[in-house]
């Protein structure tokens, strides 16, 4: 990408940006503590989201081991049945609402989108910064929850359990939820609006990074179902406190609902957890296999696919609620759609793979150990789409190993994948080779370890979401414990990683991995307004192997 | 240092004003917090034999009044619309003093209506749905109408809006349009469709 257009305007007096010889008043980058405060920068709004998040999946993943630990035996004889229930709900709370949902989104999506479609800023900064401080409060509210009972009832919330257990507990909850659900909803509406209309005049439709694609089709889908899951909590606050019956059978309310308002906006969550990574797949494979992209069409596309199908297929949750017939026919149908453009995606990366030249990087490997558990994850998923199947194994340990394949074996290692590639350009330092490959073998065997005997456990019928079970699941148990301990473990490699790195890392100049895509045209990390000179597009985010020099943005313009 | 160039307030390219899209956006989010109350509501209509049940009697006078008072506001705004494209401010002005007065009325007809009905919140599900979802719809009411005093105050100011100036009234008059088709529709499905 080649740099000619001169900014038109000469730098005011707030100037910020460092034009050879002029002085200016601004330093290029942001002091520490500029990270603790209400910054509007999508740059440090991007890191604030990533960090938090990753201190919520500590305090989610202490809370996993701790419940494994206790199914390590078939009594509950570790953690007392009611805290094991809050821990389990609150877990899946926190992985889902504040580790994969805001990193995925706010963390790589408000660092990238701008950069990768040549902007300054996301279209409403200041929007954005109040998105993000939504979150802490909302943690706070979930950990505070714990000292009224904790909230019980899964991550679901289903009534009527969640009207009849810790009633303080899950209204705070409920506020939690909320919370995030605003965050997310201000979030996309910037992402929409930046993608749009904030692309540099150079580039084409058909030069935007899949990333941004994701990230549209990703928050079109969260607009659209995040308010329905709000209108559905807004229902059981209201039976909380206010005496309403809206789910109460005894009083003309009906639970069923409540499902299909939460399975509106959650169904389509899994894909708020997904497609953004999914986007994170199709800038790293092509990067780190030195090979165009297969399918820049089919992919991109296939995630608008996935963001329209995705909406009709919510009752696939809901087949053993008394769901009738013909309703069960027609989501089995729509839920084996949406494994098309899915499938579509994976066989795009394997043929990129193909025949390229592989470098084995962290995160080419958290790339590809995503593709073999997500493809494990997405047919566990195409056998419960079908109803008859579904009836057999629904709320057994066999739901608990598919969303773990695609939550873990996909989203997290997704997000890992992602920090390994774009952590020289957030932090201008390279991550330590060695301790990444550690990180992703122990990573590895962790989850297929803890996972994978799930599917047996579930086809023999355990039921998930208990602290106890029948000693006959005692040995699987054991292994999926041990599983769980050495995901724990992996976690401190990386972040030794992360923070020895960041403070003492090999420096990563521009552009470490010569890649194609926008952002690495300017320094890193970047400058506060990204660019001196707004880069000019003149090829495709993804030609490698063609005869194109990347170049950064500093040495054209010195 | 001192070279002599013309100041402009923001250092780099301007873009373009993006604030009506963010709010259109905002706006088709919002509605479907109604459609999941519209569709819960129908549910319970669909489900139930008497509906609304028993006891509870609605009232169509003050809300028929009510429905015409903010139908009509939504006219009255667009005409402050027009008014500023014309670099008409008093007009403006007029219109939207207008329509602010109008949404109080709507909204004291509400809580009028509110004191007089012959149930309470928690009656029956069709009165957990009704004060529900007419009461979302008044808090939205109420925020259209402080968007509507905002855009009064600034225009205090000499010079604030112009014809090519006036993204605040417009977003004041798309919310506004928003609320009245939202009630519209509520109107349609708690009163109206209750006759039947
Ligand atoms: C081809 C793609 C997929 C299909 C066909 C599919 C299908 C299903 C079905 C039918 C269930 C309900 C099982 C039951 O409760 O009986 C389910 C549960 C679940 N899926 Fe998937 N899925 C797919 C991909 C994904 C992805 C990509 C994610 C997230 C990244 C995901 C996350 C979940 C979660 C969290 C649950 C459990 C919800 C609960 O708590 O009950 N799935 N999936
Ligand atoms: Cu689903």
């Amino acid at each position: 990408m080649t740099l000619e257009i001169p900014r038109n305007q000469p730098p005011g007096k707030e100037a910020t940006i460092v034009v050879s010889g002029t002085t200016h008043h601004h330093p290029e980058a942001w002091k520490w503590y500029h990270y603790f405060t209400f910054n509007v920068d999508h740059k440090v709004i991007g890191i604030q989201y990533l960090v938090t998040a990753f201190l919520f999946y500590l305090i989610g993943g202490l809370m996993a081991v701790a419940m494994r630990a206790e199914l390590a035996t078939p009594d509950a004889d570790l953690l007392d049945p009611n805290l094991y229930n809050a821990f389990m709900t609150n877990h899946g709370t926190i992985m889902i609402f504040l580790w994969i949902v805001p990193s995925a989104i706010g963390g790589f999506g408000n660092f990238l989108v701008p950069l990768m479609v040549g902007a300054r800023d996301m279209a409403f900064p200041k929007l954005n910064a109040i998105a993000f401080w939504l979150n802490p409060p909302a943690g706070l509210l979930i950990l505070a929850s714990f000292f009224f009972g904790g909230s019980q009832s899964g991550w679901t919330a289903y009534p009527p359990l969640s009207l009849v257990t810790a009633p303080i507990a899950q209204s705070l909850w409920i506020l939690a939820i909320v919370l995030v659900g605003t965050s997310s909803i201000l979030g996309s509406l910037n992402f929409v609006v930046t993608i749009l209309f904030m692309k540099v005049p150079s580039m084409k439709w058909d030069q935007l990074p899949l990333f941004c694609w994701a990230i549209l089709a990703t928050s079109v889908l969260a607009l659209l179902s995040t308010p329905v899951l709000a209108a559905g909590l807004v229902l059981l606050l209201f039976d909380l406190n206010f005496g309403t019956s809206f789910f109460k059978p005894d009083a003309g309310g009906n639970v069923v609902i409540y499902q299909h308002l939460f399975w509106f906006y959650s169904h389509p969550a899994v894909y708020l957890m997904i497609l953004p990574i999914f986007g994170i797949m199709s800038e790293v494979i092509p990067v780190h296999a030195r090979k165009p992209i297969f399918g820049y069409k089919a992919i991109a596309y296939s995630s608008l696919a996935i963001c329209v199908v995705g909406l009709f297929v919510w009752v696939h949750h809901m087949f053993t609620s008394g769901t009738p017939g013909w309703m069960r026919m027609f989501f089995t149908i729509s839920t084996l759609i949406v494994a098309v453009p899915t499938g579509v995606k994976i066989f795009g990366w394997v043929a990129t793979l193909w025949g390229g030249k592989i470098r084995f990087t962290s995160a080419m490997l958290f790339a590809i150990g995503l593709l073999m558990m997500f493809v494990m994850g997405g047919l566990s998923g195409v056998t419960m789409g079908t109803a008859p199947f579904d009836v057999h194994v629904h709320d057994t340990y066999y739901v608990v190993a598919h969303f773990h394949y695609v939550l873990f074996g996909g989203s997290v290692f997704g997000i890992y994948a992602g920090i390994y590639h774009w952590f020289p350009k957030i932090t201008g330092r390279m991550m330590n080779e060695t301790l990444g490959r550690i990180h992703f073998i122990l990573t590895f065997i962790g989850t297929n370890l803890t996972f994978l005997p799930m599917h047996e456990l579930g086809l023999q019928g355990m039921p998930r979401r208990v602290a106890m079970y029948d000693p006959q699941f005692t040995h699987l148990n054991e292994i999926c414990t041990i599983g769980a301990y050495i995901l724990g473990i992996s976690v401190i490699p990386f972040t030794i990683n992360a923070l020895w790195s960041w403070i003492g890392g090999k420096q990563a100049g521009d552009n470490p991995w010569n890649a194609l895509t926008l952002e690495w045209t300017t320094s890193s990390p970047p400058a506060i307004e990204n660019w001196e000179v707004l880069p000019v597009v003149s090829h495709g985010p993804y030609e490698y192997g063609h005869d194109v020099q990347p170049l950064a943005a500093t040495e054209a313009s010195t | 240092m001192a070279i002599a160039t013309t100041t402009s307030p923001s250092h780099h390219e301007e873009h373009k004003d993006l604030r009506v899209w963010g709010l259109l956006t905002f706006l088709i989010s919002e509605s479907l917090m109604f459609g999941g109350f519209f569709a819960t509501y129908l549910f319970f209509r669909g489900s139930n034999e008497v509906w609304p049940p028993e006891g509870t009697e609605v009232e169509l006078l003050v809300p028929t009044i009510n429905t015409i008072i903010l139908v009509s506001s939504s006219f009255v705004i667009h005409f402050g619309d027009t008014a500023i494209k014309k670099n008409n401010v008093k007009g403006m002005r007029f219109w939207y003093i207008l329509t602010a007065l109008m949404g109080a009325i709507f909204l004291a007809g509400q809580v009028y209506e509110y004191m007089t009905l012959g149930y309470g919140l928690t009656t029956n599900v069709f009165a957990n749905c009704f004060y529900l979802m007419t009461g979302f719809h008044g808090l939205h009411v109420f925020v259209g109408l402080l968007l509507i005093l905002g855009v009064l105050w600034r225009s205090r100011l000499p010079g604030h809006y112009s014809a090519t100036k006036h993204t605040g009234i417009e977003m004041a008059e798309i919310y506004w349009h928003f609320v009245d088709i939202i009630w519209i529709i509520l109107f349609t499905l708690l009163y109206i469709l209750t006759l039947f």
